[in-house]
């Protein structure tokens, strides 16, 4: 299956580069980062607080069955300009060794019926950046974690 | 394969491609087997895999979730 996801993580470096390109309008792929109901369902998480706006904060925070939170992360908006760009910061929340990281995300149109995002993540270091690509597992918050295991667990 | 053969399939200038392999050793992505007077690279295909999938679990989580943001968003396209 071809990757639509390509992450440019150069040697040495405190960021990194996520891109993807859609098959969704650009109107579309922008309102999935807005509407706080639409990020619980593809982030697999609950939406605490989604305040798109400059100086907005948001707060994400997921239970497992027994209702303990397992993950919890928050951040503030520094820019929000519609169909075109967020800026915001990533914290989580009770992780010892993590820090906080900023996120530039850029929204273009391709067609009308499709579009890209790229994420441009900034670290505090590159060795924090590393840690984070080493464990993706970290974040849990989405359903494709069990399926994720599976995955690595071939590959070793 | 020796430097030559391994030049010949590149219009960059020799010496760039010897400075490539020396790197690409010093990497342990190349492996150097010296015959006689010459020396073969192969490929240390156990190291390729390992940086590849350094980032591959990353990319792979990203690759879940924005499927799934394609997935519901479509349910939208429709309405």
């Amino acid at each position: 299956m071809k990757q639509k996801t390509r992450i440019k993580a150069e040697e040495g470096r405190q960021d990194l580069l996520i891109t993807r390109e859609f098959d969704l309008p650009l109107e579309l792929l922008f309102k999935a980062y807005v509407e706080p109901d639409i990020v619980a369902q593809w982030m697999g998480t609950k939406v605490l607080k989604l305040e798109s706006k400059k100086h907005g904060s948001w707060q994400f925070e997921t239970t497992n069955a027994q209702g303990v939170v397992v993950f919890r992360a928050n951040g503030v908006i520094h820019e929000f300009i519609p169909n075109q760009k967020i800026t915001r910061t990533f914290e989580m929340e009770n992780a010892p060794g993590s820090a906080v990281q900023l996120e530039f995300l850029e929204f273009e149109g391709l067609t009308d019926d499709t579009s890209k995002l790229t994420m441009h993540v900034v670290y505090r270091s590159a060795a924090h950046r590393d840690q984070v690509l080493k464990l993706p597992f970290a974040y849990g918050i989405n359903g494709a974690h069990n399926r994720l295991q599976n995955v690595v667990s071939q590959l070793n | 394969m020796t430097a030559g053969a391994i030049a010949a399939n590149f219009d960059t200038a020799r010496p760039t491609v010897s400075r490539h392999l020396q790197i690409l050793t010093e990497c342990e992505l190349l492996q150097q087997e010296p015959a006689g007077r010459e020396i073969y690279y192969h490929i240390n295909a156990q190291k390729m895999k390992e940086v590849a999938d350094f980032i591959e679990p990353f990319r792979r989580m990203w690759e879940d979730r924005f499927n799934k943001l394609e997935a519901v968003m479509k349910t939208y396209k429709k309405e």
